[in-house]
């Protein structure tokens, strides 16, 4: 057990993964002598080779589809896309072929798709997305969103052996802000099923990726709410049951994300919630959302834009309240 | 025996928001056999009554819920099949054989013949509860908002929620208030007093004391007496009947009526005022239009309907006596949904049919609408949805000759508006020269009940104001 980066703990993943599994190879954007625009992947092609760390052309379609065509073949490609906002040129390999290919002609497209994502840099409206609602909505695909140095690694082994396309949504703002105990060994961490992060007993915030903090603190500056927070770590599929429980006992909810409001996951959940817990509220399921507009560039707008402590601890006051 | 189809008799959905009803009396018996269509048994909800028709025609095998007990719409009440009641194509035999359906009947804990068959059952037998409370919460629209979760808890532990205090905003009752309700009262109630609260006490229930049904009904008594203790009323103590005096029970539209008043008074600041209005203008407008009105519509222009018609126009000036109060906001509305109060049964019962968007109706449209629901009230054909959404009321005493009265607001409204008798009195009007005189005029007397806390006296009299004046000058083209 050691203390890692986030960034630390998805590199010792994807490493450890490489070295028990030969068909794992990596493919992007300057991820090989560059050791990636994050450096994720620095020191992987001394180690393991430049057939097995490919530097690909600037074209997310060429990477998405080498890389399903190569899943397909019984490889098991993880392809980062510098920024997730950039999977949209490869979306017709994605959401066409490789989510629908099993249920299509049975054959398994195990790839695995790194997408660093997140705003709050001031990186505008191309490098700051978090798209995961829009691929949450495609049968055929996982997405999962690791908040912790321990999800992130467990996750990331777990997105590789899994046999369908997975979407690893890496939060660009947790990759050295947050640090945690990593186990050493090669672990999987379960794909679907959420982390209590914070016990409480009136208000649940149901989160994922850097959101998860933004819920920390706003917890931490009421004294007078207990607060439970459900890191949900996957968005497809997700921990339903968990999300329910947890509602079951405080009754009110708030479902926080990065991404847009409208169409967003937490309106999913909060209609699930709606349905199938509708005898255990006492209040109704809010949601904590960014605006729905591109993310802004100017950092008093793209604070404006994303959710911010002050937005979740107002939400809090509010249920309460109520 | 015959093995036709069994059909169902189900308590009907009597509106949108209508969850369930009680069964006030059967007119068919068991063995009878009916037609389709014919009426086999009257239901009632808190405001309406109304006659269940056979589903088809064949032979009233069996009644699953006896008169007097509440069920949720969907609850199967009767089976109709070809052959002679207790047939042996019934899968269960629930044991309803006529000896059932008596008084004896209605003293079985209710649950027992209200759900006939759990597998058949449209829900299952622990969601009564909650769901019956949740109608309650529903009978107008005046009711505190109760929240899903605090519904369900009050139900699981017979508790009334609208008689907790609350800690919410606005008042709202709590989660955590309904649980500390429910902790404090534990200790005290015996297990069998909760699990008889757990099932709606028949709302038709002959309270003790009065004549006893052939057999006694400790059961009922029970559920009726964990009831009350859970809704924490204080009964007054039982007496004996002395000489001269009778006891009968209350009707669920009585019962409705005096919890609807007394909540009313509770909430609401009533303040009356009074404005003297000269009809004489009416009255020969009234009378040049009558033949024509009820030669070509069939229909007779009231006075009543002069004075809604006005009343909608005055109230677009005054928006808040059409307004209600929400938690701590001022609703307004660009419509008006006018009830008329219409007594019933000979002055003993009353009901607020509603006129919806009566701002769009002229006068023709206004005596229209307030005929037909003064006879569908008078038939028994009002819906539920009939008697719901009303955002100003009025109420005519005057058609029984008084001058003058200090009604109650119907909730959540904030005013309601009296009419009062038309009487020909001695008045002093000024003539075309300046020059008082003494003549002789149809003066009618009109009250405005206002919720003080929202409507100022100033704001209330102009609109009386204003409404008498729309009156007093209203001309031939008026409509």
């Amino acid at each position: 057990m050691a203390e890692k980066t986030y960034l630390q703990a998805i590199s010792d993943g994807l490493r450890q993964q490489m070295r028990h599994d030969e068909r794992v190879f990596l493919i992007g954007e300057d991820i090989g002598v560059f050791g990636g625009a994050f450096k994720v992947t620095e020191g992987f092609q001394e180690e393991f080779g430049s057939w097995r760390v490919i530097d690909a052309p600037l074209s997310e379609t060429a990477i998405l589809g080498g890389a399903t065509g190569a899943a397909m073949m019984g490889l098991r490609p993880v392809a980062e896309l510098q920024f997730a906002d950039f999977i949209s040129c490869g979306w017709d390999h994605l959401v066409t072929v490789a989510a629908k290919q099993h249920w299509r002609a049975g054959t398994a497209v195990p790839i695995t798709l790194r997408l660093p994502s997140g705003g709050g840099f001031s990186g505008g409206p191309f490098h700051s997305q978090n798209p995961e609602s829009s691929f949450a909505h495609i049968p055929g695909l996982k997405c999962v969103c690791p908040a912790t140095p321990r999800d992130a690694k467990g996750l990331m082994i777990a997105a590789i052996e899994d046999p369908n396309p997975v979407l690893f949504f890496e939060h660009k703002h947790l990759y050295r802000r947050v640090k945690g105990e990593v186990p050493d060994e090669r672990y999987a961490t379960p794909i679907g099923e959420a982390r209590i992060h914070q016990e409480g007993r009136e208000v649940t915030i149901v989160t994922w990726g850097a959101m998860v903090y933004t819920a920390e603190q706003a917890a931490a500056e009421l004294d007078d709410v207990s607060v439970e927070i459900l890191d949900l770590r996957s968005i497809l599929p997700w921990d339903k049951e968990a999300v329910l429980a947890s509602v079951r006992k405080t009754s009110k909810v708030i479902v926080l994300h990065e991404d847009t409001r409208t169409g967003g996951f937490g309106a999913e959940i909060a209609a699930t919630i709606a349905e199938e817990a509708f005898e255990d509220l006492d209040a109704p399921p809010r949601r904590v959302t960014a605006l729905d507009t591109p993310v802004p560039f100017a950092p008093v707008l793209e604070t404006a834009f994303l959710p911010q402590v002050a937005d979740v601890v107002a939400a809090l006051r509010e249920l309460s309240d109520y | 025996m015959a093995t036709g189809t069994v059909l169902e008799v189900v308590m009907p959905q009597m509106g949108v928001s209508v969850s369930e009803g009680t069964v006030t009396r059967w007119l068919r018996n068991v063995g009878d056999t009916v037609s389709a269509d014919e009426s086999l048994l009257e239901v009632s909800t808190d405001k309406v009554d109304t006659e269940v028709p056979s589903p088809g025609a064949g032979v009233l095998q069996e009644i699953l819920v006896a008169e007097g007990q509440t069920v949720l719409v969907g609850t199967v009440l009767a089976r109709i099949g070809s052959g002679a009641p207790g047939a042996p194509e019934e899968p269960e035999p629930f044991a309803a054989p006529e000896a059932e359906i008596g008084p004896e009947a209605a003293a079985e804990p209710p649950a027992a013949a209200a759900q006939p068959d759990a597998g058949n059952s449209p829900r299952p037998a622990d969601d009564l509860p909650a769901s019956a409370l949740l109608a309650a919460g529903e009978n107008g629209p005046v009711q505190r908002f109760v929240s899903p979760v605090v519904a369900r808890i009050a139900a699981e532990h017979g508790i009334d929620p609208t008689r907790i205090a609350g800690s919410g905003r606005g008042g709202r009752v709590t989660k955590k208030d309904v649980l500390s309700r429910v902790e404090a009262a534990a200790p005290t109630r015996p297990p069998v007093d909760h699990e008889a609260a757990q099932e709606p006490a028949p709302l038709e229930a002959a309270p003790p004391g009065a004549p006893p049904p052939p057999k006694a009904a400790p059961p009922l008594e029970a559920a009726a007496a964990a009831v009350r203790a859970a809704s924490e009323t204080t009964t007054p103590p039982e007496e004996p009947l002395g000489p001269g005096e009778s006891l009968e029970p209350m009707s669920i539209m009585r019962r409705g009526i005096a919890e609807h008043m007394r909540r009313s008074l509770d909430t609401a600041a009533h303040v009356t005022s009074a404005i003297e209005v000269d009809m004489s203008k009416v009255a020969a407008i009234r009378e040049r239009i009558k033949s024509e009105f009820a030669s070509s519509y069939g229909v007779n222009p009231t006075y009543l309907a002069f004075v809604a018609r006005a009343t909608v126009d005055t109230l677009r000036d005054w928006p808040w006596i059409n307004a209600e109060l929400r938690g701590e906001a001022i609703l307004t509305r660009s419509y008006v949904n006018l009830g008329f109060a219409v007594s019933l049964e000979g002055g003993k019962g009353l009901i607020v049919p509603v006129l919806r968007h009566a701002e769009g109706l002229n006068l023709l449209g206004m005596a229209r609408g307030i005929a037909d629901l003064a006879e569908r009230a008078r038939t028994r054909k009002l819906l539920p949805d009939d008697v719901q959404g009303g955002t100003f009321t009025i109420t005519n005493p005057g058609s029984f000759g008084t001058l003058l009265g200090t009604p109650i607001i119907s909730q959540p409204q904030s005013a309601i508006l009296g009419t009062y008798a038309i009487v020909k009195r001695p008045w002093v009007i000024s003539d075309d020269g300046g020059q008082d005189a003494i003549a002789i005029r149809s003066i009618m007397n009109l009250t405005l009940t206002y919720d003080h806390r929202l409507v100022d006296g100033a704001y209330g009299a102009q609109f009386l104001r204003d409404l008498a004046g729309r009156l007093q000058s209203w001309g031939e083209a008026d409509y």
